[in-house]
């Protein structure tokens, strides 16, 4: 029932934005996940990733971002979300995945956090 | 057939406290405040309609045993946890005339909080009666004879009166055990675990405790949501939360209600009950769980059928 997950990725600063649009799932996570890990395998890499357009995430996504969160933690890096809509928002709630993510009600927010000397802070 | 939860706790008896009672105490009495009552039967209908399950009540403390009442002579358990030595007390008081004093367990594995209950099972104890215990694990028995020896439990093994028989089941194979159709799948958990699917008369029952899912592997490919497949009713140890499943708890053994509701979905099960909860966990996080587990389900669905969402506690019947 998954549906293809378009990525878009930018550069803020010192950080790399991510974007899904979509739903998160078993199908479309692999290739959000491709994209992650390699970014935050280099030593203090700053990774958002923007949820404004995800529409819903699975275990599946959800284990992405904890083995990017793992990764960010060996690399000495930094990895947050942000623009969850209500629906993800609840399953990061109920998953407790909000306390493994840091979560940001905007990318401006999220960026202001791990990297202020990129937005100008 | 008729679902009987004996024990619903995970890893360790979770006995009510005297503070948590009192919590339970002062939210029913500031609930009745300004109240007057008749009698005892409008007191009764205020803590049915007015207080949450768990103001008025408890999931219970004793460790993983269901039973299945498919109707027929013999007796089908799951697992001997502390909460078959109530069950083991029901029947000893007669309240099973119809049945003969024959036990059929199906065990998970032999770890401690699935064994405790065995030594205090009264039906052991008595000549004549007959205990077959069966499972995936070929070293069953050993596990039982050592939680009766010096200087764990004062009464031996051998002076246990019943006839007790050890059978090793064959994963690929399909079993007939006290009338029902039976057949079991190997979990990841340490030392290994076995979920069952028993069937009867039209009806099915996936009894899955101790099972940590990888989640990578929840797809419809995953061999589990088959043995799932129509399930009637789903028994899933939902211990953790996700987070804490893959995090800091990862590789325990255990799963979570998200994997939950997605393998219950992928296989198109009726009705899930969560069940193995944490002893770590009061009613009211238990309660909450269910809540989110109910929320998240609706959040899942995807245009499936609705899955009924419940949590297991002692006492709990559910017919199929």
């Amino acid at each position: 029932m998954g549906g293809m997950v378009a990525t878009s990725e930018q550069k803020v600063g010192n950080a790399s934005v991510l974007s899904p649009t979509g739903r998160v799932d078993v199908e479309t996570t692999p290739p959000l996940q491709e994209r992650l890990l390699p970014l935050l395998g280099t030593s203090g890499a700053v990774v958002v990733i923007d949820f404004s357009g995800v529409t819903y995430i699975s275990s599946s996504g959800l284990r992405a971002l904890m083995l990017g969160a793992k990764e960010a933690k060996a690399k000495g890096g930094k990895l947050a979300v942000c623009a969850l809509n209500e629906t993800v928002a609840e399953i990061f709630r109920i998953s407790r995945f909000n306390q493994v993510v840091p979560v940001y009600p905007d990318l401006r927010g999220a960026l202001t956090a791990l990297d202020p000397a990129g937005v100008g802070v | 057939m008729l679902i009987r939860f004996w024990g619903t706790r995970g890893s360790l008896p979770a006995p009510l406290g005297g503070a948590a009672l009192q919590g339970k105490l002062r939210a029913a009495l500031r609930k009745a405040s300004g109240r007057s009552f008749t009698d005892d039967a409008e007191i009764d209908r205020f803590i049915a309609s007015e207080l949450t399950f768990a103001e008025r009540s408890t999931f219970g403390g004793n460790t993983s045993c269901v039973e299945a009442d498919i109707g027929s002579d013999e007796h089908l358990i799951l697992d001997l946890g502390s909460g078959v030595r109530e069950f083991g007390n029901r029947f000893m008081s007669g309240a099973y005339p119809g049945k003969k004093k024959v036990f059929n367990i199906l065990m998970s594995h032999p770890h401690w909080d699935h064994i405790m209950g065995f030594p205090f099972f009264v039906p052991a104890y008595v000549p004549g009666h007959t205990i077959r215990i069966y499972g995936g694990h070929s070293t069953l028995d050993n596990a039982f004879r050592r939680q009766h020896a010096e200087p764990s439990f004062p009464v031996d093994y051998s002076q246990l009166g019943a006839s007790i028989e050890f059978v090793t089941l064959d994963p690929a194979k399909t079993y007939d055990i006290a009338g029902a159709k039976v057949r079991l799948m190997r979990q990841h958990h340490t030392g290994d675990s076995y979920g069952y699917r028993i069937e009867h008369g039209g009806r099915s029952l996936i009894y899955s405790t101790d099972s940590e899912h990888k989640f990578e592997e929840t797809g419809d490919t995953y061999p589990f949501v088959d043995f799932f497949r129509n399930a009637d009713l789903v028994i899933f140890d939902a211990m953790y939360s996700l987070a804490d499943a893959v995090s800091i708890r990862e590789d325990w053994g255990h799963s979570s209600n998200i994997i939950a509701v997605e393998l219950c979905h992928h296989a198109a099960a009726k009705r899930l009950c969560l069940f193995h909860h944490d002893p770590n966990s009061d009613d009211r996080s238990i309660a909450e769980v269910l809540q989110d587990t109910r929320r998240f389900e609706e959040l899942a669905r995807d245009g499936r059928a609705p899955l009924d969402v419940l949590s297991a506690y002692d006492g709990l019947e559910i017919e199929l």
